[in-house]
């Protein structure tokens, strides 16, 4: 799917002044049944309609998800389902999630919503210390399995310290949980019902820059896409560039201007976190002999620094340039400097020359 | 009512003791009707009061809260409608914002940080085992009085056990549960099977209650290829499913959220039974206590939460702990129902937890108890608490308020129990336990870290295999490979 035809403009940031129609590898949860063109809440809406229609033992919960929720994803939920499955917790994260934990434990789907990444914070021991250690600790005697938490995260044009961090490295190193991020209305759906499914507790973070911009058409009826499973979303054979989320468009502007170049870039969606999926993007790099991350967090101690440390031990000697990360700052998401900041298209390009330069 | 609003600094003054104070309500009750006066006493409790103590006289209020006789349903929609009925007219305006009812005063008064009154501590056997007069209590059988006794004297037996297997280096860490026998059995003896129980690390009794034996208990704390947990865990860190016993972690107060999520499962489920979680007094600090007790009360979940104030975390005395009256009055704060017992009385502890699980079950409310206690033993095997406390302190604890003597002597009043029977229970107590078994096998390091072992594990696996056949005399003989 091409990511250009998904995103309307960028406010504030580089814009995307012509929409080119654009083909790339089509994704799953294609094919029959009706789709429609929604935006990247509506899909995340219907997500959850169908997780609660067709499990009535799924629960949704967190800060204002009755009236809808502040980004509306939550839209229609608590008229549908009734206060006790869709209800307003009190304004405390590690109540939300020490409860999701506890509920999950009693073989419910507790999907919880932390209202900004840039609060989850406050839930962090409950998520790592309990979530994550919740099977392996009780030697599978229990699980909390149907937990799932739902964040907005990233850059949004006017976000400023606390409301566009990328807080996935974090979650990343803890194992027992999963770390999912979804590239677009479709690809959100499909992840959200499979993490929702998943027997392990998840965190999705949502890229809340695409909740409106992001248009697709999005299948009506009920799907699923894998986790672990990276995705290649353009083919190419010059470097593979790897990313995940809001990113992955602003990557693709840059392959696209390679490509006037003649460079032929490779772009991988990595989908999953963790577990993820390296043998994709080991293939890839074996192809290709070059490979670019880039992340809107920042670049010291990113997941980033973690894919290319893999990517490195697997294909040291397949490798033609260093491994190039094009991410993020090392400072707290500034508001005025966030232009500056952040991994543009140009920014990626520059390093794309040079990888492929080298 | 007059009375109470003109002139209460006059009031104050002359009063010399609360009895005194006391008798001038009770004047009141008799001349007028008595929820007017209600209506009075409410209405003071939402004047901001500096002087004029809090509500803790069992004759006016409390008799319709915490101590019935034998399950006399609590009427808990009362206190609302005293609220509701509180009358508006200049003296007394009621006026709704978003945030709460409120009545207005034009007198500044802050609330006291602390009651004049300690909140009561609600205890039916004397030191001497003797029931109290003019006691409510729920009943025992002569039956479930026995096993009750029987287990608080096997868990005295297994903490001896364990710690001395701990001190000659068998086990690597133990904690004990000296001193709060009576809260372990008598709250387990309250609950039925079907309650789901998230426990901190002091309450092995109710895995005892419950039916854990002594050899899984063993099994757990050698690590051995019979520990349900895998070897994963430290000693003590037990769980149990089919006895729904959620496996012990160490983070301190993480548990208590937990338990109002399963106790809104079960709400759900519309099961007979409720979620209880236990935690001391140093976990009342913690934020986890906060977040639940709160999500409780507006989730309406039915849980109950059991704090075993034993006056310690590891060396912080309660007095470095908080500024509460205890933990008890923290509930009203969060709109929880609350009692503070005596946790060295076993009858009152069963009393309490029974007549809170039914509250709990039946009016879907959380519950919380504050046991007071005192914890006989260390900390823990790394603990040496005579480094912060006097030894004669904890030896007087051990010995003149044991909880376990305390019940015995109530069950031997009843002729319930004697010599012959406690020499047979004492010999019964087998302490045979086998803990030369072998480990868990290395393949249970990968497993259970999701439900099924992914690729990265995998991978991790077949190296560290490969690692172990280069270097074996670096990896303990007791694990296979």
């Amino acid at each position: 799917m091409g990511l250009r035809n998904i995103i309307g403009r960028r406010l504030g940031l580089g814009l995307v002044r012509r929409r080119k129609p654009f083909s790339t590898a089509t994704c799953d949860g294609d094919g029959n049944g009706n789709a429609k063109s929604i935006n990247l809440y509506s899909a995340i809406n219907q997500a959850l309609h169908i997780a609660l229609e067709t499990d009535n033992r799924a629960f949704v919960f967190g800060e204002d998800v009755s009236f809808g929720g502040v980004f509306r994803c939550t839209t229609g939920l608590a008229d549908r389902f009734g206060k006790a499955r869709v209800f307003n917790t009190p304004l405390c994260e590690q109540g939300i999630v020490g409860f999701g934990i506890g509920l999950a434990a009693m073989g419910n789907r507790a999907i919880a919503e932390i209202q900004f990444a840039d609060y989850i914070y406050p839930a962090f021991d409950q998520i790592v210390n309990e979530a994550a250690k919740f099977r392996y600790r009780s030697g599978n005697q229990f699980n909390c399995g149907g937990l799932t938490i739902r964040a907005p995260y990233g850059a949004v044009g006017h976000g400023g310290h606390y409301h566009s961090q990328s807080p996935e490295a974090f979650f990343c190193h803890v194992p027992g949980i999963k770390v999912v991020i979804p590239r677009s209305p479709r690809q959100a759906k499909g992840l959200l019902l499979s993490c929702i499914r998943d027997p392990n507790p998840v965190v999705f973070f949502e890229p809340k820059w695409l909740y409106r911009l992001a248009v697709e058409e999005v299948p009506e009826h009920d799907y699923m896409l894998p986790l672990s499973e990276a995705e290649v979303i353009r083919q190419g054979s010059d470097i593979t560039l790897v990313g995940w989320g809001a990113q992955l468009s602003v990557m693709e502007q840059a392959c696209n201007e390679a490509e006037k170049d003649g460079i032929s870039c490779e772009l991988i969606d990595l989908k999953t976190l963790l577990p993820w999926d390296k043998e994709t993007v080991e293939a890839s790099v074996r192809k290709t002999g070059r490979v670019l991350i880039s992340h809107e967090a920042p670049v010291t101690g990113g997941f980033g620094a973690e894919i290319s440390a893999s990517i490195v031990e697997r294909c040291f000697l397949r490798l033609e340039a260093p491994v190039a990360r094009v991410c993020g700052l090392d400072t707290p998401f500034p508001l005025v400097f966030e232009p500056f900041y952040m991994p543009t298209k140009n920014k990626i390009l520059d390093a794309i020359k040079a990888t492929v330069n080298y | 009512m007059a009375f109470y609003l003109k002139n209460p600094r006059n009031i104050i003054n002359n009063l010399k003791s609360k009895v005194g104070l006391w008798s001038l309500m009770k004047q009141s009750h008799s001349t007028c009707c008595y929820s007017s006066c209600l209506n009075t006493i409410h209405l003071h409790r939402f004047l901001p009061l500096t002087t004029l103590p809090q509500f803790t006289n069992p004759e006016s209020i409390s008799h319709k809260k915490g101590h019935f006789p034998h399950f006399q349903r609590f009427q808990s929609t009362t206190t609302e409608k005293q609220i509701d009925s509180v009358p508006n007219d200049e003296h007394n305006q009621v006026l709704d914002f978003p945030g709460g009812k409120v009545v207005f005063s034009p007198e500044m008064r802050f609330l006291s940080e602390s009651p004049s009154v300690y909140s009561q501590c609600y205890r039916v056997l004397d030191d001497a085992g003797q029931l109290i007069s003019h006691s409510n209590f729920v009943p025992v059988s002569e039956e479930v009085a026995v096993k009750m006794y029987s287990n608080m004297v096997t868990l005295q037996t297994l903490d001896t056990i364990f710690y001395e297997a701990q001190r000659q280096g068998r086990i690597s860490f133990y904690v004990t549960s000296i001193g709060e026998e009576a809260i372990n059995i008598a709250s387990a003896a309250a609950l039925t099977s079907d309650d789901i129980v998230f426990p901190q690390y002091r309450e092995p009794g109710v895995l005892l209650w419950r039916g854990f034996t002594l050899q899984e208990f063993a099994n757990q704390c050698f690590g051995n290829k019979a520990d349900y947990g895998k070897g994963r865990q430290m000693p003590i860190h037990y769980g149990s499913n089919k006895l729904n016993y959620f496996t012990v972690s160490s983070t301190i107060a993480t548990q208590i959220p937990h338990a109002v999520g399963a106790a809104y499962s079960l709400k759900m489920d519309k099961k007979d039974a409720c979620a209880v979680t236990y935690f001391g007094d140093g976990g009342t600090s913690e934020g986890d206590f906060h977040a639940a007790m709160n999500f409780a009360a507006v989730t309406e979940s039915p849980v109950i939460f059991i704090c075993r104030n034993n006056g310690w975390a590891i060396s912080t005395p309660t007095s470095d702990q908080f500024r509460s009256d205890g933990i008890a009055v923290r509930g009203q704060a969060y709109g929880v129902r609350s009692i503070r017992v005596d946790g060295n009385d076993a009858l009152a502890m069963y009393s309490a937890v029974r007549s809170a699980r039914q509250m709990a079950v039946n009016e879907h409310r959380p519950i919380l108890i504050e046991a007071v206690t005192y914890r006989v033993g260390h900390h823990s095997t790394s603990d040496d608490s005579t480094k912060y406390r006097p030894a004669d302190e904890i030896e007087w604890w051990r010995m003149a308020r044991d909880p376990v003597t305390r019940f015995r002597k109530w069950i031997e009043i009843n002729g319930w129990w004697g010599s012959e029977a406690e020499s047979q229970l004492r010999s019964s107590i087998r302490s045979q336990i086998a803990e030369r078994a072998e480990k868990p096998p290395v393949n249970d390091l990968f497993t259970d870290v999701y439900d099924n072992i992914p690729s990265n594990l995998r991978e991790q696996e077949k190296l560290l295999k490969e690692t172990i056949n280069r270097h074996p005399k670096d990896y303990p003989a007791d694990v296979p490979i």
